[in-house]
């Protein structure tokens, strides 16, 4: 990347206005389809916060493999459990990252994965209970070397 | 194909436990979106499915994109009610599945 002078930066001022207009030009907020991803699973409706805990690290050296860890609060029974988490990266060249399926059997709605995120971005999951209710939450991971080739 | 997966978990366990499983198979999952060195995209090829039963009752199964990581390791639980065994599968973009089992006892 590089770096800007004094005179580009006046120029980027003046052209911010453009360049809100050209999401691609704005870098870090790629927008790729992440928002369908979420209404595909969700079906329009808007989940609530908590429940989830999504661990994931503040800072990944290597987006190649970025270490994720879901839990999610739920007896796990036959009347209530937890039925899919949808797992989705807002900044990579698709926002689809996995979708995990859960049964009572499960036990406990937990599961580890690794994931290849290609820029500093948001990673988002979105749990869909038993009883259809809507749980999400979100972090935000920085990326020092993009993992998607090149 | 590749190597055998590998997969931990506990030999036996007791009735109503809830076991920790962790599997690892040796997969490229070449994303699609990398290119060589002509400049040519190679194509995608990944591991799309894995899906996880005991005694042929589902446990615990993920649909992959291609942001998994190569040779995808997957941890999940499974609640033991009786012995019995796990059958594991994982299915490839190009159709062919590789499987493992794994048994596991109740404790005395």
């Amino acid at each position: 990347m590089k770096a800007i002078n004094r005179r580009q930066a006046f120029a980027l001022g003046g052209g911010f206005v453009m360049l809100t207009l050209v999401p691609m030009a704005a870098g870090a907020e790629v927008s790729n389809d992440a928002a369908k991803w979420i209404e595909k699973f969700t079906g329009g409706k808007q989940p609530a916060k908590g429940k989830i805990s999504l661990d994931l690290p503040e800072i990944a050296e290597n987006g190649n493999t970025v270490p994720l860890s879901i839990n999610i609060e739920s007896p796990m029974t036959a009347e209530s459990y937890v039925k899919d988490v949808l797992i989705i990266a807002d900044g990579n060249p698709n926002a689809g990252v996995a979708t995990l399926s859960f049964t009572p059997l499960s036990g406990k709605a937990e599961a580890s994965i690794r994931i290849r995120l290609a820029t500093t971005q948001n990673v988002v999951a979105v749990a869909k209970m038993s009883d259809g209710s809507l749980f999400t939450e979100q972090k935000t991971v920085k990326v020092t070397i993009g993992g998607c080739g090149g | 194909m590749a190597d055998k997966p590998r997969i931990k978990l506990p030999k036996e366990a007791a009735k109503g436990e809830v076991i920790q499983i962790k599997t690892l198979v040796s997969h490229l999952m070449e994303s699609g979106q990398r290119k060589d060195a002509q400049g040519k995209p190679i194509p995608r090829k990944i591991i799309n499915k894995f899906a996880c039963e005991f005694n042929g009752k589902p446990v615990f199964s993920c649909a992959l994109e291609p942001a998994i990581s190569a040779n995808p390791y997957i941890q999940f639980d499974a609640r033991i009610d009786e012995a019995g065994t796990f059958k594991f599968a994982w299915t490839d973009d190009d159709g062919s599945v590789i499987t493992a089992e794994e048994k596991i006892a109740l404790k005395a």
